[in-house]
């Protein structure tokens, strides 16, 4: 999902301790900032938000691309308050980490050397409008699917941070949808390049589920801990099975020679997406991680003369208000 | 000239302004230098994009000849646009997207305020409405100017090259010509005679805060309010906000 | 398609004293007037004033306020977990607080 891949362990600290950490959990009850927590909870999460908010951020570059090219001005503003929202996302989950102990800066340090990751999805490029389309319907619904349960996650600012979220972006998908509508009724070539986007961000969507369960890295803690709340194929399962109807309406085809209906499960067989093309995507070498990270590079360093500016200028002023007393 | 004409030309000078504007603020989104302003920023394309639609529509309704907002936005061709040159130039840095923000703010501003007292209804309606989004941006751009200006030695440095290279194109958002006059004389603007003052009274104050001198700029760029010369920075902007209506003519989006 | 094993999860994370960026200032938001102000969440800014305008952005971009407050994190004093017991656990011990302890015959009308 937007946070794939982090594997969590137990905690070697006072077991006494953590069976009443993992008491209060079990309860229902919300873990806070100042509360006790195995340093191992501690670590988990500051990956898990700290890779969520990296990938809200990275993943305004593949959407932001075709700001100046909308073709309405409706089309237009409802893109760019979509991608502002993911810039105020990341911003949310960059806060709710922070009550961690980690900073804002120190995170995106550690996703600028390559310390930290992102969601793979964002490292495919979005080649025509109907990718818009695709991302929003797509992606937007791979990731509500993953969210709207981590509403309920165990650590209190991560799962109000989730829940801010989850109502912003209620609107998010059904743009997307839109979008493809609009282009399915449309012309010959708006088809076109609608099942086109289809084709390039099918697999792609069912890799940010993660790997395979049985191949999955290490999450029974974090499912203990709350901090994961439903299993890699479960999600996916449940996406294809929402998705595949959709696609239909829309009279797409969805690229996959085996998918089928079985009655007996009351679920579709889907073709797993190629593993060895996710990990590469996720060690850097996927279609657009170079161009990704340069832009996000450009952006802290460039921006730095404005930071340091307005802080310098805080300072003074503070300096003149507490003479002046 | 007619008065029609002439009110069609002011209402796309208007819309033009603030899409051309609008479409350079919105390159920002997803490069800014923090995530608050990253936001801020597309509050602002968003205001600037929300406000061309407007003057737009209104535009496509006194010229009616069946053109909506949509086709005036990504139809007309360069000689056909009616925005000042200072919005049409590119970002450059951080510094010179804010000065641009705030010279054409502070103008802004004015010009809604006397637009807001139109005796055309619907230009009053409007421009009240979109006086408060200006207000706004030029409360947060006037505060970044002062910020970035009083800053560090660096950022001093950059804020006073972003003033240098801008302010040959402020000249132009005062020129007046027949147009003005045309629309001037049926009410639908009653610009007061001393716009220029109450623009640098702002200016002049705000720039001292920042620490920044006015350059003496005897000369201004003018030719794009009159559309008889933009520069070339426009055709590029429409490759990219016309291109799908123009490789799909007629599709619906 | 094929499956592999192959996996690398995320790096370690430590929390870390150090680099810090701009003060972190929290929001309140009242949303309408004649409620209080909420807690909404938090943001960077240079400055209390700055920290205003942000708080405009990022936390009212859906109609949400009519007032903010921002305040500096760090000037925040926050009780401490630890003591959690002695704050707290009195009060639950005084039931006859609560209109609920008092057991008043349906006869005696609104009380």
């Amino acid at each position: 999902m937007y946070a794939q891949m982090i594997a969590s362990q137990a905690s070697d600290e006072d077991p006494k301790r953590l069976a009443a950490f993992q008491k209060r959990i079990d309860a229902g009850e919300k873990i806070e900032p100042k509360d006790w927590m195995p340093s191992e909870y501690r670590k988990t999460l500051i990956r898990q938000i700290g890779q969520h908010a990296h990938s809200e951020i990275v993943g305004q570059l593949p959407e932001g691309n075709w700001i100046t090219r909308a073709p309405t001005l409706e089309r237009k503003a409802i893109l760019l308050a979509k991608v502002q929202d993911e810039a105020g996302h990341g911003l949310y989950l960059y806060c709710a980490a922070e009550t961690l102990g980690i900073s804002r800066d120190q995170l995106t340090e550690m996703l600028l050397d390559g310390r930290m990751k992102y969601s793979s999805i964002f490292n495919y490029p979005t080649l025509t409008w109907a990718d818009i389309g695709a991302i929003g319907w797509l992606v937007d619904g791979a990731a509500i699917m993953n969210q709207v349960p981590l509403q309920r996650t165990s650590f209190g600012p991560y799962a109000r941070a989730m829940i801010r979220i989850c109502k912003e972006e209620s609107f998010h998908q059904r743009q997307g949808f839109d979008i493809m509508m609009k282009m399915c009724n449309g012309s010959k070539e708006q088809k076109t390049m609608a099942q086109n986007a289809l084709d390039r961000f099918w697999y792609p969507s069912l890799m940010m589920f993660g790997p395979s369960d049985s191949d999955s890295i290490h999450s029974e803690q974090s499912m203990a801990w709350k901090i994961k709340m439903n299993s890699n194929d479960e999600l996916r399962q449940k996406f294809v099975d929402q998705t595949v109807p959709q696609a239909n309406l829309l009279r797409l085809t969805v690229p996959d020679p085996n998918l089928k209906w079985k009655d007996k499960r009351k679920g579709y067989d889907f073709t797993m997406p190629d593993w060895d093309e996710f990990l590469a995507v996720i060690n850097g070498n996927g279609p657009c991680n170079a161009d990704r990270l340069s832009a996000r590079k450009k952006a802290w360093t460039e921006g730095q003369w404005v930071r340091d500016g307005l802080q310098a200028h805080a300072k003074k002023n503070a300096n003149i208000m507490i003479a002046a007393e | 000239m007619d008065y029609q004409s002439a009110y069609f030309e002011f209402l796309c000078r208007l819309g033009d302004n603030a899409l051309i504007l609008g479409h350079r603020i919105s390159e920002w989104c997803g490069h800014g230098p923090t995530l608050e302003e990253d936001i801020a920023l597309a509050n602002i394309a968003l205001d600037l994009i929300g406000e061309a639609t407007v003057w737009l529509e209104l535009a496509a309704g006194v010229e009616n000849k069946r053109r909506t907002a949509n086709d005036l936005a990504m139809l007309r061709d360069a000689w056909e646009f009616r925005n000042v040159l200072l919005v049409e130039q590119p970002n450059g840095d951080f510094g010179q997207t804010i000065m641009r923000q705030y010279l054409f703010d502070a103008w802004h501003v004015l010009v809604l305020t006397a637009l807001a007292e139109s005796r055309e209804l619907p230009v009053a309606a409007a421009a009240a409405k979109i006086k408060k989004e200006a207000q706004y941006h030029l409360l947060r751009s006037r505060n970044t100017v002062i910020g970035l200006g009083d800053g560090t030695p660096e950022s001093h440095r950059r804020m006073q090259a972003a003033l240098d290279w801008s302010y040959p194109y402020v000249g132009e958002l005062f020129e007046r010509d027949e147009i003005d006059h045309t629309v001037e004389q049926k009410g639908v603007v009653n610009q007061s005679a001393n716009l220029w003052d109450h623009y640098y009274e702002e200016i002049s104050s705000t720039l001292q805060r920042a620490t920044l001198q006015i350059p003496a700029a005897p000369h201004s760029h003018s030719g794009g309010k009159n559309g008889q010369q933009h520069s070339e920075h426009l055709g590029h902007i429409l490759t990219q906000l016309q291109w799908l209506q123009r490789a799909y003519p007629g599709a619906q989006w | 398609m094929t499956t592999t094993t192959a996996r690398k999860p995320d790096e370690t994370v430590e929390p870390q004293q150090g680099k810090v960026g701009a003060p972190l200032f929290e929001v309140f938001i009242r949303s309408q007037n004649g409620l209080n102000h909420r807690h909404v969440g938090s943001l960077q800014a240079p400055d209390a004033k700055t920290a205003l305008l942000n708080a405009r952005d990022v936390y009212t971009r859906r109609n949400e306020g009519a007032s903010i407050w921002v305040v500096e994190s760090s000037k925040i004093t926050a009780s401490s977990p630890s003591e959690k017991g002695p704050l707290y656990d009195p009060s639950t011990s005084k039931i006859y607080r609560h209109p609920t302890f008092y057991c008043i015959p349906d006869d005696a009308g609104a009380i």
